[in-house]
């Protein structure tokens, strides 16, 4: 039988992939963003896992509030993307501290 | 028996096509595993009897953010080759860290399955309502018990759209092609933009 302990395992492997990812794609923006959406995606597993064991919706409405966060954070970071390529013509984030000021 | 089988197999999907994601060549090909890896989640959360969210993850995600991303990587033209010169060289630290961090997490797992630790109990007041379906259930409590929270959500996506906007909108200096006068255009009347002609017949109108 399938219990909580076995999607708490998938979503923290999610969770290291993603943590990962950053590490690995450390220049390239677009695949950093990619993979803070699969961090979010397994914090979303987890939360309507223990929703679902639990009996209580209150998880599930908290993963539509991460999921609201999720599209507004890629949206905002893929326009910053754009405009930051507009700018440089390349998106690597070596030298993104020339934004400032 | 059919339920086991079936999480096996978007659990294995969801962490190949995760894995697959950060490791892809082409972030083309990342975001199409990205996708991958959303529609196997989303099998999960059906699983678990959460379909409501799941077909949530379906809609937003594979069917705005990952095309948001699709569009972007297609839209900026960009040397991948040249971005992927640190990846080696990241690959042994970033595997440590990734070690350090799943034991971390395991060894919590762990103490929970060894008995050291016990789920809480949810005290009721959110519980599914009895016969009723899910998405029912999470609608009586999202416009009811935490309509507030509905809104700030709301907002938020009202604020990361006028920001996104705001943040990619390109005003073109006066006089260059493209460059829009809203002043102007809303004073433009229909008797000043028009010419109301009656031509004779078979001659022709003088413009």
């Amino acid at each position: 039988m399938i219990g909580v302990e076995h999607y708490v395992v998938v979503s923290a492997i999610l969770f290291v992939l993603g943590v990962l990812g950053i590490f690995l794609n450390r220049k390239n923006v677009i695949v950093i963003l990619m993979a803070i959406e699969l961090i979010l995606l397994s914090v979303n597993i987890n939360l309507v896992a223990f929703s679902a064991f639990l009996g209580d919706l209150t998880g599930q409405v908290f993963a539509m509030l991460v999921l609201t966060v999720a599209a507004g954070e890629a949206a905002i970071g893929l326009a910053i993307l754009v405009i930051y390529f507009r700018g440089r013509g390349t998106i690597a984030v070596d030298d993104v501290t020339r934004m400032k000021g | 028996m059919i339920q086991t089988l079936a999480f096996y197999l978007f659990a294995v999907l969801v962490v190949a096509s995760g894995a697959l994601t950060i490791l892809a060549r082409n972030p083309v090909h990342s975001v199409l595993w990205l996708i991958v890896a959303f529609f196997n989640a989303a099998g999960l959360m059906v699983l678990l009897g959460a379909e409501f969210v799941a077909m949530l993850l379906v809609i937003v995600y594979v069917g705005a953010v990952a095309v948001l991303f699709l569009f972007v990587v297609m839209m900026l033209d960009i040397d991948f080759a040249e971005m992927r010169a640190g990846f080696i060289k990241n690959f042994p630290l970033g595997i440590a860290i990734a070690l350090v961090l799943l034991a971390e997490l395991v060894l919590g797992i762990g103490a929970y399955r060894a008995g050291g630790l016990v789920l809480g109990v949810a005290d009721g007041a959110n519980a599914p309502l009895v016969g009723e379906s899910n998405i029912t259930s999470l609608g009586a409590l999202l416009y009811g018990k935490y309509i507030f929270l509905f809104e700030a959500a709301g907002i938020i996506l009202l604020v990361a759209m006028i920001g996104a906007i705001v943040l990619t909108h390109r005003q073109r200096p006066e006089g260059a092609r493209g460059h829009q006068d809203i002043g102007k255009q809303n004073r433009r009347r229909p008797e000043d933009a028009t010419d109301l002609v009656k031509p004779e017949i078979g001659r022709g109108v003088d413009l």
